[in-house]
């Protein structure tokens, strides 16, 4: 499973970063968790609303942080 | 209206109850406390709720669409733009990637900076507020200022023609396709979905609110009214301009300055100056800034600060003129 944030470096960016590794670490997932922060790259992959959740290539949540029970959710429906 | 039994309620608490005179600072800072508090967050989660329910219907990439159909700077499409700005689900995180969304999609620089004045300025945390301190009438005109500025600095904007004033590499960005909105959600999914964002806005401003509803207490209790007119009542030509400077760097803590701003026009301060300085404080924000530069050249950047800035001045001195 490929897990991808898309933010340009502000504060719920990070706060989603760390509610995702936090959920990925509880379900003891094996995804691949990768950190978009190049805006070129964000634009490139079609996101204007940040921060955003892609999950195996599917937008998932855009322009908010989901709580780390709702990632947990949203990665249990992916898995 | 429909706080009058908490009133009356918080009355029978400080005055029978505790005993506390009617004319005593203590009592009165407490009554306006507790009154307060209850009033402003009951109005706030109404407020919240129903703007982050309302906004559940609109997306980003939906006003990019819609915007970019209509090309052409028009007067219809700065208002078009500004009317969205506050529909629109926004923060100041994304105001970036919306920029270059927007201008990729062929939207005219002006329009797309009508879109980036009203939403932050004309937002559920700022409206909730000013309907709890001022009233329902105060935040409509609040409303209507907003979206003056926004129309018009827009305008104005796009007519200076600073399009060579955008980063370039702006211009060589391609906005790919989406991963997709997933399923359409149902009403119920709306209301719960609406309910939960809400409740994480109020959890995060809560403290802030109480703070600052706290300090304005104190000065209820002990600061007479009017006490300020002298120094920023509508007499002060320079209490607008004042009101605006300090207002910028002030970004994260728009819920706590509120109370503030409404026991200050009790102490005297003239209500455009209240106003102009919480558009200054939503608008003009100093971390919007930092991350504007990085797609518009400082000249641009001067220009949108100038330009929204004066508009805010001019609601300001508006007000003062008119409501004396």
């Amino acid at each position: 499973m490929k897990v991808e944030i898309f933010g340009n470096g502000c504060a719920k960016c990070h706060q989603l970063e760390k509610h995702v590794t936090e959920a990925v670490r509880e379900m003891d997932l094996t995804a691949e968790v990768v950190k978009v922060d190049d805006i070129v790259e964000i634009m490139n992959r079609g996101i204007i609303f940040t921060p955003a959740l892609v999950i195996d290539g599917e937008t998932k949540v855009a322009g908010r942080v989901p709580s780390v029970k709702e990632i947990r959710e949203l990665l249990t429906a992916g898995a | 209206m429909v706080f009058e039994p908490w009133q009356a309620a918080v009355d029978w608490f400080t005055y029978s109850l505790l005993g506390l005179s009617p004319t005593s600072p203590a009592a009165s800072a407490l009554n306006f406390f507790l009154f307060d508090t209850v009033k402003i967050f009951i109005l706030l989660v109404v407020i919240i709720f129903a703007i982050t329910f309302i906004r559940s219907f609109f997306s980003p990439e939906k006003t990019r669409a819609w915007l970019a159909e209509r090309k052409g700077s028009t007067v219809v499409g700065n208002g078009l733009a500004a009317l969205l700005g506050i529909v629109t689900p926004f923060c100041s995180c994304s105001a970036v990637p919306l920029f270059i969304g927007f201008v990729e999609a062929g939207i005219p620089l002006g329009v797309t900076f009508s879109f980036l004045i009203s939403a932050p300025m004309v937002n559920e945390i700022a409206l909730g507020m000013l309907w709890g301190l001022f009233g329902w009438q105060i935040a409509l005109i609040y409303i209507a200022a907003g979206l003056s500025i926004a129309i018009v600095a827009g305008i104005v904007i796009g007519r200076l023609g600073m399009e060579q004033y955008v980063e370039e590499y702006v211009y060589q960005i391609r906005v790919g396709p989406s991963g997709g909105e997933g399923e359409k959600p149902t009403l119920r999914e709306r209301l719960v979905g609406s309910w939960e964002a809400s409740l994480d806005i109020l959890k995060r401003i809560w403290l802030y609110v109480v703070i600052g509803i706290g300090i304005g207490a104190l000065m209820h209790g002990w600061i007479p009214a009017g006490a300020l007119a002298e120094y920023a009542g509508p007499g002060n030509p320079l209490s607008v301009i004042i009101a605006v400077l300090i207002g910028i760097p002030l970004y994260s803590n728009a819920a706590g300055i509120l109370p503030l701003v409404s026991e200050l026009t009790r102490a005297g301060v003239a209500l455009g100056t209240a106003l102009a300085f919480m558009m200054a404080v939503t608008a003009l924000s100093l971390p919007e800034m930092i991350l504007l530069r990085k797609i518009l050249k400082p000249r641009l950047l001067a220009v949108f600060i100038g330009v929204v800035g004066t508009g805010i001045i001019a609601v300001g001195y508006l007000f003062n003129w008119i409501v004396r």
